[in-house]
C-alpha cells in the first residue's frame, strides 16, 4: 500500500508527520518512507540513516547528428516547449525542458535525431533497522519534476516488499507534481494547521483529491492555534479527521534541530496511534 | 518605480502573514502583488473587492472531433502520457500539450486547445490599496508567466495611479515562479525561521537572488526556538551582506491575528507589531 | 557595430526591459547606417518555458555585434549567445535606450563574461 502525505501550503508539518510517522512504525515492523518533494527533499535532514547506495536517475533527450540533418527545422516547429532551436546550421537542444514527447525523434525526415540519457537528479536508498528511505534530489534548473518523481515511485515499489507499507511524502502545492504522487498513492493524508491560511489552502488540496478520485483523510498540526474553522468544514464536507496534533513550544525547539519528535511527546504517539489504527497500517 | 519582493523559500516561516502586515503599513503608497499563486492567502487578511476579473491561459490540451475520428488508434499508441484513453477521451490533467497526436492523426482529428486554468483579480483592498492577485485551477502548473503577468498588472496600476511602490508576496521554493518573482526588484526581503530546514533553504533561495545582484534583507521568526542556530544564520547574513531587520520570537498565538482577519500589526502593543513596523520603516529607508 | 538593445517599446526613449529571456522587444542600432530595426519578441509572453533559448534564436537570428540589456542572460541563452559569438553588456536597467546607450559609449556598463 502507498500512503501519501500532502497538504496544500507548505510548512504545515507534512515532512513532520512522515518522517514520524515511519520511524515510529518501523520500530515493529518494515516500512518504507520515500520522499518525493524532489525539489526540495528535506526528510532527510530529520532521519539518522544509514546509506546503502546512490545512483543517478535520468531521462531521455533527443540528440544530433549533424551528418543526418536536412536543417528542415521541422523539430523546432513541432516542439511546443522551445527546447529545440536550429540556430544558423546547427540544432541547438536544451534539455532541461524536454519532456520526452517522442515527436522530434520519430518524426524527423532525415533521422538526424535519436534518444540518449541525460542526469536530471539522484536517488539515494538508505535505512535504519526495519526503516528504509528513500530519496530523490532533483538537479537545480531541471523543470521535469514528475519523470523523476514517477521514476522514485517505481523503483521503490519494486524495492519493497510486495506487502510492505511505502509512505511518500508529496511535494507541496496543487500541480502536476503532487498530482502524479496522487494518482500513484492507495490513500492520502492531507495536513493542515487550523488557521484561515491552512482551511484555505486545505480545500484546493481536497478539490484535488476528489477530481483525482482518491480517498483521503485529514490530519491538523499544530492543534490549539487559530480557531475551529477546519473542524467545521471537515464535518460540514464529510471528511475524516484522524487525528490533531497539538501545539506545543517544545516540539517546535526539537523539530529546529532536526529532531524526530514522536519519542519526547505522548500527544504526538498517541495521535500517531490513532492514525495507525484507522488506516490499518500494522500487520 | 521600486519592487520589494518577500521570499522564504520554505513555506509556515510567517512570509504571508508579514507580508500583509508591509501591506496594512504602506496602506495607499503602494500597490501589491500577491505572487505566491499556489497557496494565495493574501486575500484572507486584506478583504479585496474585486474590480476586475480575467482569464488565465497556459499551455495546450489536446482535443479529439468525434465527428472526423476514425478510432484508428494512432494517437493512443504515439502519447507518452497515457492522456488518451481506450474510448479516445483525453485526460487533461495527463495531456502536456507537446500535440504528437494532433501532428500524426490521419484525418486531422485532433486539434490543440488552449487551456484556461485559472483567473486573476484586479482588486481595492480594506487597506486603501490595490491587490493584484491570482486562483489557479486543480493540476495547472504555477510557471513564471502567470507570476509575471500578475506583476505586470500591478506596474500598470502603480504606473496609472502616480505610484512608485510594488510590494510582491513572493513565490515559494527555488524554481522559474520565484526567479520570476525576483525579476525587476529592488530589494528582496527574506523570511527565515530559525530550524535547520528554514535555514538550509534560506541559502538556496538567497543563491538564486544572487544571481539578480538584488540588495537583500532578512527576518528570522522565531528565533528563541533554538538560539545556537540563530547565531549561524545572523553569522551567515554578516558573511553575505544581508541587511538584517530584526529577529521575532515564537509567538503561540501568531495566527490569532489571522483568524480575526487582521494583520499582526493591527494588533497593538505587541512586540511583533512593533518589530514589523520597525522593519517596515527601515524597507523604506533602504530602497528610497 | 549593430547594437541590439532588449527593451520594452520601440523608440530611443523607451524603458529598457531589464530581462533577457522575456523582453518585449529587441531594439537594434546599426552605427555605420544610423538605421533603427524594431523586432518584437512576438508571443513570448505566451511562453511558459524556454523563453531564454527562444529569445536568444531571435538575437541569433538578427546577428548584432553587440547585446545591450539588465539582468543578463540565463545559461541557456548563453550557450547560443556565445555560439553567435555576440559580447553582451549587462546593468542597463530603469533607464531609456537612449541613457543605455550613452552609458555603453562611456564605457559605464558591465561586459558580461
Amino acid at each position: 500500500m502507498i500512503l501519501a502525505i500532502a497538504s496544500g501550503k507548505g510548512g504545515t508539518g507534512k515532512t513532520t508527520l512522515s518522517t514520524n510517522l515511519a520511524s515510529y512504525i518501523s520500530e515493529k515492523q518494515k516500512v518504507t518512507l520515500a520522499d518525493l518533494d524532489v525539489e526540495e527533499p528535506n526528510s532527510g535532514l530529520f532521519l539518522d540513516v544509514e546509506k546503502d547506495l546512490e545512483k543517478d536517475m535520468f531521462k531521455k533527450i533527443p540528440e544530433w547528428k549533424e551528418s543526418e540533418c536536412i536543417l528542415c527545422g521541422k523539430c523546432q516547429e513541432w516542439c511546443k516547449f522551445n527546447c529545440i532551436q536550429v540556430l544558423g546550421d546547427e540544432v541547438m537542444i536544451f534539455p532541461e525542458f524536454c519532456h520526452t514527447c517522442h515527436m522530434c525523434v520519430d518524426l524527423c525526415p532525415g533521422s538526424a535525431l535519436s534518444f540518449k540519457d541525460v542526469r536530471m537528479g539522484r536517488l539515494s536508498k538508505s535505512h535504519k533497522g526495519n526503516l528504509t528511505f528513500v530519496e530523490s534530489r532533483l538537479n537545480i534548473g531541471e523543470e521535469q519534476a514528475v519523470s523523476l518523481i514517477s521514476q522514485t515511485i517505481d523503483y521503490t515499489e519494486n524495492y519493497a516488499d510486495e506487502d510492505e507499507l511505502i509512505i511518500v511524502d508529496a511535494p507541496p502545492g496543487a500541480a502536476c507534481p503532487v498530482m502524479e504522487v496522487v494518482d500513484k498513492s492507495d490513500f492520502v493524508i492531507l495536513v493542515t494547521e487550523p488557521t484561515p491560511f491552512g482551511l484555505n489552502d486545505l480545500k484546493i488540496a481536497v478539490e484535488t483529491m476528489r477530481v483525482l478520485n482518491r480517498e483521503f483523510a485529514v490530519v491538523i498540526n499544530r492543534y490549539g492555534i487559530g480557531n475551529d474553522d477546519v473542524i467545521s468544514y471537515c464535518k460540514a464536507e464529510n471528511i475524516d479527521i484522524l487525528a490533531k496534533i497539538n501545539n506545543d513550544r517544545k516540539l517546535a525547539e526539537l523539530y529546529s534541530k532536526g529532531n524526530l519528535l514522536y519519542k519526547h511527546s505522548e500527544n504526538l504517539r498517541e495521535q500517531l496511534d490513532l492514525i495507525i489504527e484507522k488506516l490499518h497500517l500494522l500487520k | 518605480m521600486k519592487e520589494i519582493v518577500v521570499i522564504s523559500g520554505k513555506g509556515g516561516t510567517g512570509k504571508t502573514s508579514i507580508t500583509a502586515s508591509f501591506a496594512k503599513l504602506g496602506a495607499e503608497e503602494i500597490v501589491v502583488a500577491d505572487c505566491d499563486v499556489d497557496a494565495a492567502d493574501m486575500h484572507l487578511v486584506m478583504s479585496p473587492e474585486v474590480i476586475h476579473t480575467e482569464d488565465y491561459y497556459s499551455g495546450f490540451v489536446a482535443k479529439i472531433d468525434e465527428n472526423k475520428c476514425t478510432q484508428c488508434g494512432a494517437c493512443i499508441d504515439t502519447c507518452q502520457f497515457d492522456a488518451i484513453s481506450p474510448e479516445f477521451n483525453i485526460n487533461q490533467y495527463k495531456c502536456e500539450g507537446c500535440s504528437y497526436c494532433s501532428e500524426i492523426c490521419p484525418t486531422h482529428a485532433i486539434k490543440m486547445q488552449e487551456l484556461c486554468i485559472g483567473q486573476y483579480f484586479i482588486s481595492k483592498s480594506r487597506m486603501n490599496n490595490y491587490l493584484i492577485h491570482a486562483k489557479l485551477g486543480i493540476g495547472a502548473d504555477n510557471t513564471g508567466k502567470l507570476v509575471a503577468m500578475v506583476k505586470k498588472e500591478a506596474r500598470k496600476i502603480a504606473e496609472a495611479n502616480n505610484l512608485n511602490t510594488i510590494l510582491v508576496d513572493g513565490s515559494p521554493g527555488i524554481g522559474c515562479p520565484v526567479l520570476s518573482s525576483l525579476t525587476g526588484a529592488n530589494l528582496v526581503c527574506i523570511v527565515t525561521e530559525s530550524s535547520l530546514s528554514g535555514f538550509h533553504d534560506l541559502q538556496r533561495v538567497y543563491e538564486v537572488a544572487k544571481r539578480f545582484k538584488l540588495k537583500a534583507c532578512c527576518i528570522i521568526n522565531k528565533h528563541d526556538l533554538n538560539t545556537k542556530l540563530t547565531k549561524q544564520i545572523e553569522d551567515y547574513l554578516e558573511k553575505e551582506g544581508i541587511i538584517h531587520l530584526a529577529n521575532l520570537p515564537y509567538m503561540a498565538n501568531f495566527s490569532d491575528a489571522m483568524v480575526e482577519g487582521k494583520t499582526i500589526v493591527e494588533k497593538e502593543n505587541t512586540i511583533h507589531s512593533q518589530l514589523i513596523k520597525d522593519s517596515w520603516q527601515k524597507i523604506k529607508e533602504i530602497v528610497v | 557595430m549593430k547594437i541590439a538593445f532588449t527593451s520594452k517599446g520601440n523608440s530611443w526613449s523607451s524603458e529598457m526591459d531589464p530581462r533577457f529571456g522575456r523582453a518585449e522587444y529587441i531594439f537594434v542600432y546599426d552605427e555605420e547606417s544610423k538605421k533603427i530595426e524594431v523586432v518584437e519578441n512576438e508571443g513570448i509572453s505566451q511562453v511558459e518555458h524556454g523563453a531564454g533559448p527562444r529569445t536568444a534564436k531571435l538575437v541569433f537570428d538578427i546577428n548584432p555585434d553587440i547585446i545591450i540589456t539588465g539582468n543578463g542572460p540565463g545559461g541557456n541563452a548563453l550557450r547560443v549567445l556565445e555560439k553567435a559569438d555576440i559580447k553582451m553588456f549587462t546593468g542597463a536597467s530603469e533607464m531609456s535606450l537612449e541613457e543605455a546607450y550613452k552609458k555603453y559609449q562611456n564605457n559605464e556598463l558591465t561586459i558580461f563574461e
